[in-house]
């Protein structure tokens, strides 16, 4: 459920096909720069409702989605 | 009575320091620099110094309005850090520009001009003052730490003015801080004790840049859309945002959060980088000689910085 409505963020804001993106893929696969990743991170704040930390040890969606399970919980 | 901008001005030392010239100094590139932040070179304080660029800004603006020195009721300046802890900033324009007349300056970091209106608003509102000078002086190369690619790369120097005089431009003011340390932050620098202990932390901007976007593209929005509220307008009505120019990438984020188109932002950012409290200043007055500003338009100012502050204010020109 978080992965489905991460990767629909991450594929609105870099205007990809959502099947582009995988668990595994890597933000710099997607072409996600420090900023891109700052950009995102606020959208998944208010689409969850939390509080996230920018956080550079963030390479993966995986990493993403389970710093978001670790917050919402 | 509240005020309108009756001039304005603005003075950038000559130094040009393209990104180029910053890859000699620290591991980067021009590439990085542009897609990251959309500055190309910035200006450095090396041929001339602080007060010099504020006297010339501020006699620019005092031209432009049509005042004499001797006309101002007070003078504000905004900056950092002066060219001398006391006096301060705003005495010394005051000596150049031979002025007679209450000064002092304030420090808002990035925020500072529109702190500035919401004082000289009250001002105005007691009746007593007619003309008021604003000035912005920020030496920022002064301030970086010139082995951090982070931050050195982001900052330049510059000088602003702004006069203002009675009348109903200004629709509406909104300032705001909320105290935090952490995410950016510049060491008052090193002392020494009686013994000869060294105290302190040199003086350079530390920023965590991750938590300064958020706190700037939320801050910029929520500023714009609480000034076109208490003004009873819809941000759609806006001709023209002059946003705090730090970066790009937060101005893009912030105009597309208002559901606003790019042309509606007036950016210099490509030539001068982020020069503190001066930003604002200097991309408002090319706005104003560009010639595209016209009687009647609504434009909103907006700035964030450390503090963390934020502000925005709305003028129909």
């Amino acid at each position: 459920m978080v992965f489905e409505k991460v990767r629909k963020i991450l594929a609105d804001y870099k205007e990809i096909d959502e099947s582009a993106i995988e668990l595994t893929s890597t933000l710099e696969d997607l072409e996600f720069d420090s900023l891109d990743t700052v950009e995102v991170m606020m959208s998944i704040e208010e689409e969850f409702d939390v509080q996230l930390e920018a956080d550079e040890n963030i390479k993966t969606v995986e990493d993403l989605v389970k710093l978001i399970e670790a917050n919402i919980q | 009575m509240s005020f309108r901008i009756l001039g304005t001005g603005s003075a950038a030392p000559k130094f040009t320091l393209t990104n180029d010239q910053m890859a000699e100094i620290v591991e980067t590139s021009d590439e990085w620099i542009r897609q990251r932040t959309g500055i190309g070179s910035r200006r450095i304080c090396k041929d001339e110094n602080l007060l010099d660029l504020s006297v010339r800004a501020a006699e620019e603006a005092l031209a432009s309005a049509g005042v004499r020195p001797e006309e101002l009721d007070l003078i504000i300046c905004t900056t950092l850090r002066g060219e001398l802890i006391t006096p301060n900033h705003a005495c010394l324009v005051q000596e150049r520009i031979g002025a007679s007349c209450p000064a002092f300056d304030i420090n808002v970091a990035c925020t500072g001009l529109l702190y500035a209106l919401d004082i000289a608003d009250c001002y105005f509102a007691r009746g007593k003052t007619k003309k008021i000078l604003i000035v912005a002086a920020e030496e920022m190369s002064s301030i970086v730490d010139w082995t951090d690619r982070s931050t050195c790369v982001l900052f330049g120097d510059g000088t602003g003015a702004v006069v203002l005089g009675e009348g109903d431009g200004l629709r509406a003011v909104t300032v705001h801080a909320e105290g935090n340390r952490e995410v950016l932050y510049i060491p008052r620098g090193e002392g020494k004790l009686f013994d000869g202990t060294v105290v302190g932390e040199p003086c350079c901007v530390k920023m965590d840049g991750g938590e300064v976007y958020k706190f700037a593209v939320n801050a910029m929005t929520t500023g714009v859309q609480k000034v076109c509220e208490e003004a009873g307008i819809s941000p759609s009505e806006l001709d023209f945002v002059v946003p705090h120019q730090a970066n790009l990438r937060i101005i893009k984020a912030a105009m597309s959060r208002l559901h606003l188109p790019m042309e509606r932002a007036f950016v210099n950012i490509e030539s001068y980088g982020n020069t503190s409290s001066a930003s604002l200043y200097i991309a408002l007055d090319e706005l104003v000689r560009s010639g595209k500003l016209e009687r009647g338009m609504n434009v909103a100012l907006t700035a964030f910085g450390g503090g963390l502050t934020s502000g925005a204010a709305l003028f129909k020109w």
